[in-house]
């Protein structure tokens, strides 16, 4: 039987999958590249940003990862493009654009 | 002990990107912001109604959460979380387990104010050491926005249309969070997303670590279901609680305490006129809407100032 | 050593659960099961069992409970009847497919409606395609010995189904009869301790239960399930093995009653063996070959088994204690049907509808079966299929 989220796909057999459906792990999402989903992409300008931190709690997608009181830039394997942080950021730090693909 | 954002926000992430929620929906920041209330070390066990963000967030093989977790049935989240529990009472009380878990259940407006309501309210009444936290979108949104007990008057959902003798739903919304005060548990609160998350990061706080049975409302809006551009959320939230339509407050033991105090409340059409669902009430000859939906807030607000013990 | 004692059915499934000690009780009142959450609420105040007891506000949230409680890798343990039973439904079906080995005992009574609280196998028997095991008692002996049997076949590692524990209401329930019970120590030490490998609580990794099983994946989780009730019948008879070699009483998928040489046999479920079996010795004294299949399991279907032990008999009346309104018969009566359907010769077989919400069934009801059985073996098979028995009529009836 397969134990991880990441040997698990479309293709296993019966046998390899865990019983019940149950999952061994935790975050096992983050193989989910959500960021495919996105038309419009935040843009943060780190020379606007405070580090106010206003912005991380708002997104639906822990896309913002902060580290000792510091963001960094999107998470955008996973950010959706929902443009909340763009709405919420004080300092015009982050912008709100159509995607380039 | 004082909020302070910036640690909280450096806490390691316990519900992760790549869950399927829409883009911009409001259930995503009630599971962060809840198990961000958690204190570092202390484990959980999260709880889970049928819901889009059941179905978004634990999706064979992908979860979304750190933490255990837990989906049963759409109806009884809060039972489910209440055998949880009793289990780790037993496992304690035999010297089995020696982490401190805490217990988290968690259902949308129709798994909490409808469907799952018994159940609630069976699990509260036990005073079972859990807090069930209510993510209202005022409509069941995962079967495609058919109106719940939640639905605000005169918004429209599937099963509310609007047409020629119709302006939406009939019935007021049910005042759940009054309903669990009734309980008489020890700690509920109503909050919603604001600024840094002070008022929703206290309140899920206080009642994970208030001993016995919690609960917290949290509006929590869907830009599919309320027909807004996503990035409008913070506006919405801010608007409901400047208009009282969804006011800030706290029932700690019985005691009634308004978290926020507008400072000049303002018309209830600015919550609504950002919200599709309510487009029709601003058409000529449905002013009626306007302000029957102005009384029916004005009313609710008196009530809960007089609670509050804030009445002029 | 056993221990003889007076004890009610209800009783003797609350003996057994007190002895075991479980982790989570669930249960809400509903007639004719109360009495055994009564007797365990007794229990845990007198401080005989440390059980966590859950006095939940519905049937709905006991197995949500016992649902929750499982999943944490405690034994979780309920007691329920009737529209209990049917108000679990839709959590039947996760206890089964999140693989949770609940117990469940159940006493067995009619479903509304009308509303009636007397016995009959509707609830159990709407029941049977939840992918719960389900082994039925005929005695209070019987009930006790399931019960003690039970969380050893549900937690066996490639099982992992919920089981539930069946006995007929009142006949059985509120019955006081002389049963042999087994010692405190002796019990704890046959049932065992429950340690799953993954659970909600106290172990090094997360455990999520319960996901959203798209197309690709639920075929698969549904096939692993049907295995796993395959695999429950070698459990079954593994435990009932050990059962035997360290109690002494010997269990097995049925009971053969005098089928050796049997040309005629009925087939049936619970109490009513005890009735059949007293007729059963008046008419072999009479010299009359008449025998009886008892089925102790029901779920998984004992359906090789079962066909091997009717292959030599000439005419087998299958006795339903609930209706299917299939418009051709009961549950066990299509089960059977389909198990004998492959044999090279296949018994005549008919269909009883009987008993149902307590409706009396005596010594001379069945006597009336086999009288009927034997027309059939002397008219090649010939008239209806599927009779009802017990009911006032004012047309001729077959029986």
């Amino acid at each position: 039987m397969a134990k991880c989220a990441k040997d698990i796909h479309e293709q296993s057999p019966w046998q390899d999958l865990t019983l019940g459906g149950e999952v061994y792990e935790g975050g096992t999402a983050r193989l989910t590249m959500t960021g495919e989903w996105r038309a419009n992409i935040p843009v943060w300008h780190e020379d606007k940003c405070k580090q106010c931190l206003l912005c991380a709690p708002f997104c639906p997608d822990s896309s913002i990862p902060v580290c000792d009181g510091k963001r960094a830039d999107f998470d955008f394997d996973h950010c959706k493009g929902c443009g909340i942080c763009w709405k919420v950021c004080p300092f015009g730090a982050i912008d709100f654009v159509k995607e380039e693909k | 002990m004082a909020y302070n954002h910036k640690k909280e926000l450096s806490k390691p992430e316990r519900f992760v990107g790549g869950h399927r929620l829409c883009a911009g929906c409001g259930a995503g920041l009630v599971c962060r912001g809840m198990l961000r209330a958690l204190d570092e070390g202390d484990k959980a066990v999260v709880c889970n109604a049928t819901s889009c963000l059941e179905v978004s967030s634990f999706l064979y093989p992908y979860t979304a959460w750190e933490d255990s977790y837990i989906h049963s049935a759409f109806e009884n989240a809060a039972a489910t979380c209440g055998g949880v529990e009793a289990a780790y009472n037993v496992l304690k009380r035999r010297g089995k387990l020696d982490d401190t878990y805490k217990f988290l259940a968690i259902g949308g407006d129709g798994g909490t104010y409808d469907i799952g309501f018994q159940s609630l309210s069976g699990a509260m009444e036990r005073g079972h050491d859990m807090v069930y936290f209510c993510y209202d979108n005022e409509a069941y949104m995962n079967t495609g926005i058919q109106r719940s007990s939640s639905t605000p008057r005169f918004a429209t959902a599937t099963t509310t249309p609007v047409g020629s003798v119709s302006a939406g739903k009939k019935q007021n919304k049910k005042d759940l969070t009054e309903i669990m005060a009734a309980h008489h548990i020890p700690y509920v609160a109503q909050t919603t997303f604001l600024g840094n998350f002070k008022d929703f990061h206290e309140k899920a706080h206080r009642a994970i670590y208030t001993e016995g049975a919690a609960f917290v409302n949290v509006m929590s809006p869907c830009p599919r279901g309320w027909q807004y551009s996503p990035e409008l959320l913070p506006e919405i939230c801010k608007m409901a609680v400047e208009t009282c339509v969804w006011p800030l407050y706290e029932v700690i033991d019985g005691k009634w305490h308004l978290s926020y105090m507008p400072r000049k409340k303002l018309p209830v059409t600015e919550f609504m006129k950002l919200q599709g669902r309510f487009k029709h009430c601003f058409k000529p000859g449905n002013e009626w809407t306007l302000e029957a939906a102005q009384q029916y807030v004005d009313e609710k607000w008196e009530q809960l100032l007089e609670h509050c013990g804030q009445r002029a | 050593m056993s221990i003889r004692e007076r004890l009610s059915g209800n009783e003797a499934v609350a003996y057994a659960m007190r002895q075991i000690n479980p982790d989570v009780f669930a249960a809400f009142p509903i007639t004719p099961s109360t009495e055994i959450p009564q007797y365990f609420a007794q229990y845990v105040a007198n401080g005989q069992v440390d059980t966590e007891y859950v006095t939940v506000e519905s049937e709905h949230s006991s197995m949500s409970t016992c649902i929750g409680a499982e999943a944490t890798g405690c034994r979780a343990v309920t007691a329920t009847s009737s529209c209990g039973l049917a108000f679990m439904y839709e959590l039947l079906y996760v206890a089964a497919s999140s693989r949770l080995p609940v117990t469940l005992a159940c006493v067995n009574r009619a479903l509304t409606g009308p509303i009636n609280i007397n016995n009959d196998h509707s609830d159990s028997m709407g029941a049977r395609d939840t992918g719960w095991i389900q082994l039925y008692a005929e005695n209070n002996q019987e009930a006790y010995d399931n019960y003690l049997q039970a969380m050893r076949i549900a937690e066996t590692p490639d099982v992992r189904l919920p089981i539930m524990v069946c006995q007929d209401g009142f006949i059985t329930s509120h019955a006081v009869e002389n049963i042999l019970i087994e010692e405190d120590e002796a019990v704890k030490a046959f049932v065992g301790e429950y340690h799953p490998e993954h659970a909600l609580l106290g172990r090094e990794t997360p455990l999520a239960v319960g996901p959203y099983d798209i197309s690709p994946y639920y075929m698969e989780h549904k096939v692993q399930q049907a295995e796993a009730m395959k695999n429950a019948k070698r459990a079954v008879l593994d435990v009932a093995a050990d059962f035997e070699k360290t109690f002494g009483r010997k269990y097995g998928f049925f009971e053969e009653y005098c089928m050796e040489d049997a040309e005629v046999a009925l087939v049936l479920i619970g109490s009513t063996a005890g009735t059949a079996k007293a007729c059963i010795d008046q008419l072999r004294a009479a010299g009359r070959k008449v025998g009886l299949i008892k089925i102790r399991v029901f779920r998984p279907f004992p359906g090789e088994e079962l066909a091997q032990a009717l292959s030599h008999v000439k005419a087998v009346a299958v006795m339903d204690k609930s209706e299917g309104f299939s418009a051709c018969g009961g549950p066990l009566y299509a089960e059977t049907c389909a198990a004998c359907y492959d044999l090279p010769e296949r018994p005549v077989l008919v269909n009883i509808v009987y008993g149902l919400g307590g409706r009396d069934v005596a010594t001379e009801d069945i006597a009336r079966v086999y009288d009927h059985l034997f027309l059939l073996t002397r008219n090649g098979g010939q008239g209806p299929k599927y009779i009802h028995m017990g009911q006032r009529s004012s047309e001729a009836e077959v029986l």
